[in-house]
């Protein structure tokens, strides 16, 4: 049985209650970037600042549940700084971390592919994956930012 | 004779025996879909293991049998809702929605062109306003909404300018929302004194309260069976048989037809114009359960429970939790059923929602089909409780249970 405190880790609940980088970027170069979880009516905006390839700053305005919350602010606070190189990757780490595996849904052993390790406070998220219904609250942010990057 | 026991209901539904995170299940979703009766399961086992056929067509043995499970529901349906013209007047649909689908792209493209004005709600399910916005792409008609008050009712107060060149006021007989009953009887006339045809979405009514449509003198009344006890996949538009009469075809294909030549077809007379190909079977056998099943609960009966467990909630909600959690929807158990949308302070609907899963506690988390209404409230969503036939009021104290747990949990 999933137990709730898996998903919400304290850090996640510190995250959600004191959300990271909040507002909004004006500067025209800024790029805005609109994700919605429809049926959820999660809706997040998020603002990239990025020269020569370096994300300078990163800012983030909407609403939804603590999941998309938290993840969207740990979100913002991993990539901030970073090249867009360097941002793709953690994107591609963290869904790997967000990836059902079948053979951890039937109990038989926890396998996320992606190194716990190397990721931080994001791996606080890991819990979410026992939860599949919510894992799309977890990575509204990221492909957000994946959108956005593109368009970098 | 009725006679009406929520801990009997309970007993004859096999789904609350379950035990969920270790707990038995609080089953508080009923404005999502009710759960059947072992009655209900059994007769659509029963069709499928000893009548099962297609209808309208076999001359053998258990082809009119199924053709008699099927017509046998149309004529249970219109004596549950006293359909004047019985079984005449009974279409089956798949369900609500596409009764309300039905209604607009049947008789609505028939009989509305542009500048005609359909009057709506703003507490409506997206199944009342979508087909009316498709109608209005395709014919130019005008889409009105009636207001709704700051205390969750229907804003009344310009009614007569509203209905002002209204050809249909289409309405809910009870928001699945709030909880708000409206006044249906009296909008009725009202809307029938300006020339304005009535439609109503029964969805959230027909299982919680006694239906009848002539004392309504409504026009068309749309409904689901498995927000009444009975199956999902089936649904019902009743409406006067002149109307029926008068309303061309939807639904083209086999079944719906009087002749068919290689130049043309001609229509079937009565409701199996609208029910082209074939239909759900077992789920008319599932659905004349589920009305035998509530006529011997008494919905008069239902009412009165679903009542008492919604001004304990209501109370009790509005006395612990220091003001955190709000009811959207009337706070007096006044004109409302038993649905409790909540809004608490601090936490999303979804993380209570889940919260309450680790209590075993079904609640649905969201807008509900009913966005209009939700930003009218500046809401994104709700975590909505809603009470049934076997309800008790150790539902609602799971609920406050599980209430209090998120809240502690999110400080």
């Amino acid at each position: 049985m999933a137990n709730l405190d898996d998903l919400y880790r304290e850090i996640i609940l510190d995250h959600y209650r004191t959300p990271r980088n909040r507002g909004e970027l004006t500067s025209p170069s800024a790029i805005r970037t609109e994700g919605f979880n429809p049926l959820c009516g999660d809706e997040l905006v998020v603002y990239l600042d990025v020269q020569d390839g370096v994300i300078v700053d990163i800012k983030l305005t909407g609403h939804g549940c603590s999941i998309s919350q938290a993840s969207s602010s740990m979100m913002s606070a991993a990539v901030k700084g970073k090249t867009v190189a360097e941002a793709r990757a953690t994107i591609d780490r963290f869904k790997q971390l967000m990836t059902v595996h079948e053979s951890s849904l039937d109990g038989q052993g926890e396998a996320p592919v992606a190194d716990i390790r190397t990721m931080g406070e994001l791996a606080a998220l890991q819990g979410v994956v026992k939860f599949p219904v919510r894992i799309k609250c977890a990575t509204l942010a990221w492909n957000t930012l994946s959108q956005g990057l593109d368009e970098a | 004779m009725s006679s009406y026991s929520a801990r009997r209901v309970r007993g004859d539904t096999p789904l609350l025996g379950r035990v969920i995170n270790g707990r038995p299940i609080t089953y508080l979703d009923s404005a999502s879909s009710t759960l059947p009766p072992r009655p209900v399961i059994e007769a659509m086992t029963r069709y499928y293991e000893l009548r099962h056929a297609n209808v309208h067509r076999g001359v053998y043995q258990t082809a009119v049998e199924a053709t008699d499970v099927y017509e046998g529901a149309r004529a249970a349906t219109a004596r549950f809702i006293n359909a004047p013209q019985g079984l005449d007047e009974i279409v089956f649909t798949k369900n609500t929605t596409e009764s309300f689908n039905l209604l607009a792209k049947s008789w609505g493209a028939a009989n509305l062109t542009a500048g005609d004005v359909v009057l709506v709600t703003e507490m409506e399910h997206h199944a009342n306003i979508v087909p009316w916005f498709q109608l209005r792409e395709q014919t130019g008609i005008e889409v009105r909404f009636v207001p709704v008050t700051d205390d969750f009712r229907l804003d009344l107060s310009d009614l007569d300018r509203l209905l002002d060149g209204v050809k249909l006021f289409s309405f809910t007989a009870a928001s699945n929302v709030l909880g708000t009953r409206n006044p249906v009887k009296e909008l009725t006339r009202i809307a029938h004194d300006h020339g304005a045809l009535v439609a109503v979405d029964a969805a959230q009514s027909v299982g919680h309260q006694p239906t009848d449509v002539v004392d309504l003198d409504v026009d068309f009344f749309c409904f689901s069976a498995h927000k009444m006890l009975g199956p999902t996949g089936l649904g019902v538009l009743w409406t006067r048989a002149a109307i029926l009469e008068s309303m061309p075809p939807f639904l083209g294909g086999g079944g719906m037809i009087a002749d068919v030549r290689v130049d043309g077809y001609v229509p079937a007379s009565g409701p199996t114009r609208f029910e082209a190909g074939t239909p759900p079977i077992a789920e008319t056998a599932g659905l004349s359960a589920a009305i035998v099943y509530l006529e011997g609960l008494g919905l008069a009966n239902v009412a009165r429970h679903e009542d008492e467990l919604t001004s304990d909630a209501l109370k009790r909600l509005a006395n612990e939790f220091d003001g955190r959690v709000r009811v959207i929807g009337p706070a007096e158990n006044v004109d409302r059923g038993g649905v409790l949308s909540l809004d608490v302070d601090g936490v999303h609907p979804h993380d209570v929602a889940q919260v309450l899963d680790q209590f075993g506690v079904c609640v649905r988390p969201g807008h509900h089909c009913a966005k209009p209404l939700m930003r009218r409230f500046k809401l994104a969503a709700t975590a909505r409780a809603s009470f049934g036939p076997y309800s008790l009021t150790t539902d609602t104290d799971v609920l406050l249970e599980a209430l209090g747990s998120a809240v502690t949990m999110f400080g």
